[in-house]
């Protein structure tokens, strides 16, 4: 008997530990390829800004889950770091006529700084504490945002920002955008997934086990929660500044603390700590939002995008209750209950014939 | 307006909506007692208390005008009521959702309230769209004036409700049987359970009384502010802003917690800017969350 729980126990151990080994690389290379050939099936210019939403959607949660899943740290306020990217290239293309790409570079040196410094203090807070701190830090960027009409153009947005060009090769077309982001989000992803199987990822893992223990055994844990949120904000500030370039626009609404909580969504859906479920996640929820915003209208007379909020909320509740590691772990799980249920009858049916007829 | 009588006036907007922030803090602290959760869905009862109230009292579209609500019921009733569902929905939340997730993480708690907190707006939205809803001031009459500043009649009720709430739970806490129950999980819910108390009836009792103070503040304050789906939010963060000033187990520090909110976020308003009115809220915040962490109210407070 106790052979037997300890093979289900490796066995389920092979399988969380299944994409973190050898088959990463792999993993990472059909994904390459598969986006890299996604064009040439999906045509249509509404599918692919669902594409590239899920692009954006994916530096976001890829940062958010190596901060929530690998140290445990709740942030509601991550849509801050992909409002700054947004807001700061908006205005150094716009105002300042920078050029594109030293407007992205010097979001992202900017954003990473305001994170550290938001860090060094708001750390020392925990659990709910930290949900709210980060939640409240939301609603004061909105507030800011919304009122300071002269630089962020308050609720009616930044408008007029340019084409991104890189050199003389200005980009224009949705396929463009589509390649662009997603080289983006693979080197997000490839450095992530690097960091997780490294030394500073095991770090990590060990500040989300146990602050003390990880301490006690020689890890600076303050170093590493600001290192890692430094990270994921200039992750959320690359997707911002892509954001805006492909948007042209920027408004107040695409960094409220519901984008914030969207994301903690994202992240819940593909599994704590998981960087492949964060993907999972990201394309998952994104699909669903745009699914319910054709849905819903047609079942409930002129409701509009917004009416997914219930379905949203209603959706982490159901996964933290029944599926606390995320909806790929609890599947994968489910499956394997009921091929081995399946397997016990096929025993018991072979033990004893008559029994089973 | 003299600079006195100005002052006079920011006073009294301050105490108002400092005595909703209280009691929605009550509530917080209440079901953070018994329960040791924080129940981000608080300031969402206040909305459905308000909406309910609305729905059942005057003619109202619901699911986007589809169905025609005409009960027309007596103000009184109407709010009866609408307490009363509120509160079956905290307990069918606590049923739902809370209970069968007892013993997960913090963060896997957050998140699950959280999501209660979205789930309930949704619905609102649903129900009641996007539009704010009025109530008539529970008694009409002209304002009471004081040294130039003006006291509106629903305000006194505000603040009044708020006392008489504040009264009523500390006779109920202090001198009934199900209220030192209460009592004695919040002390320690192990020794609670050897003394015969059931702790799970006691979390909903919680949640069903959390849910039916929460409801009230959003009703006595829907005549001067209004009430919309969204509404929630906000209310929900302030009332924890003053939770956390007694530490979230701290009742009257609490209430106390939520007058100094409401009169900072009134001064700052009527002084500074109106347009940050929210912001400030959230600094105090910080600065408070950062003081106790730091160590000036003791390192409790970092580890919760």
């Amino acid at each position: 008997m106790s052979a037997a729980n300890s093979s289900v126990l490796s066995r389920r151990l092979h399988v969380t530990r299944w994409a973190a080994k050898h088959n990463n690389l792999t993993a990472f290379v059909t994904l390459a390829l598969v986006l890299a050939l996604l064009p040439f099936w999906v045509t249509n210019n509404y599918h692919r800004s669902i594409l590239v939403f899920i692009g954006f959607n994916t530096m976001l949660t890829v940062g958010l889950s190596l901060l929530m899943g690998y140290t445990g740290q709740i942030s509601l306020g991550h849509a801050v770091f992909f409002g700054c990217g947004a807001y700061i290239t908006g205005l150094l293309t716009t105002r300042y006529n920078w050029s594109p790409v030293l407007a992205i570079l010097a979001a992202a040196v900017l954003t990473g700084l305001l994170a550290y410094m938001i860090g060094i203090p708001i750390f020392r807070l925990r659990g709910h504490y930290l949900a709210m701190a980060t939640l409240g830090l939301n609603i004061i960027f909105e507030t800011v945002v919304v009122t300071e009409t002269k630089w962020t153009g308050g609720p009616n947005g930044l408008l007029g920002i340019p084409r991104l060009n890189i050199g003389p090769w200005v980009l224009k077309s949705e396929l463009s955008y589509y390649y662009l982001v997603w080289a983006v989000t693979l080197a997000v992803l490839a450095v992530s997934l690097n960091i997780v199987n490294s030394r500073v990822g095991r770090a990590l893992r060990a500040i989300h086990a146990s602050e003390l223990a990880a301490s006690t055994m020689g890890v600076e844990v303050d170093t590493f929660k600001l290192k890692v949120l430094t990270l994921s904000a200039v992750y959320a500030s690359l997707a911002g500044s892509l954001f805006a370039f492909y948007l042209q626009i920027v408004t107040p609404s695409s960094f409220s603390f519901i984008v914030s909580i969207e994301l903690v969504v994202m992240v819940a859906v593909g599994g704590l700590s998981s960087i492949w479920g964060a993907i999972f996640g990201a394309a998952s929820i994104t699909l669903l939002g745009e699914a319910l915003r054709n849905i819903m209208p047609r079942l409930v007379r002129g409701a509009s995008a917004e009416a997914e909020l219930l379905a949203f909320g209603a959706i982490l509740v159901i996964i933290m209750i029944f599926m606390p590691d995320g909806l790929t772990a609890g599947i994968v799980q489910w499956l394997r209950n009921v091929r081995r249920s399946g397997q016990r009858q096929a025993e018991r049916a072979k033990q004893s014939p008559d029994a089973v007829t | 307006m003299s600079l006195e009588s100005q002052l006079l006036q920011f006073l009294f907007a301050g105490l108002t909506l400092g005595s909703i922030y209280a009691l929605i803090a009550l509530g917080f602290v209440t079901i953070y007692n018994v329960t040791g959760i924080v129940n981000f869905a608080q300031g969402d009862f206040a909305m459905l208390g308000a909406l309910i109230t609305v729905t059942l009292y005057q003619r109202t579209g619901i699911f986007n005008r589809v169905i025609t609500v005409n009960l027309q019921l007596p103000l009184p009733l109407a709010i009866l009521l609408a307490v009363v569902l509120t509160t079956l929905i905290g307990v069918v939340l606590y049923l739902i959702a809370i209970r069968p997730a007892r013993g997960a993480s913090v963060i896997s708690l957050i998140i699950i309230t959280i999501g209660a907190s979205i789930a309930l707006r949704g619905l609102g939205l649903i129900v009641w769209w996007t539009d704010p809803y009025p109530l008539p001031v529970f008694t009409p009459g002209p304002p009471i004036e004081i040294a130039g500043a003006v006291l509106t009649r629903q305000n006194v009720w505000v603040i009044g409700t708020m006392v008489a709430i504040v009264v009523g739970l500390y006779l109920f806490f202090e001198h009934t049987l199900l209220g030192k129950a209460l009592r004695a999980c919040a002390v320690n819910r192990e020794a609670a359970r050897l003394m015969g108390i059931k702790a799970d009836h006691m979390a909903l009792f919680s949640f069903a009384l959390g849910a039916a103070v929460s409801a009230i503040a959003g009703i006595v304050i829907t005549p001067s502010t209004f009430m919309a789906y969204d509404s929630g939010t906000l209310l929900s963060l302030k009332g924890f802003v003053a939770a956390i000033m007694g530490g979230l187990t701290n009742a009257p520090l609490a209430v106390a917690g939520g007058l100094v909110l409401g009169l900072v976020e009134a001064f700052g308003a009527g002084l500074l800017s109106s347009a940050y009115k929210d912001a400030f809220a959230f600094l105090t915040m910080f600065v408070i969350l950062l003081l106790r962490a730091g160590g000036v109210f003791g390192q409790r407070l970092a580890e919760a």
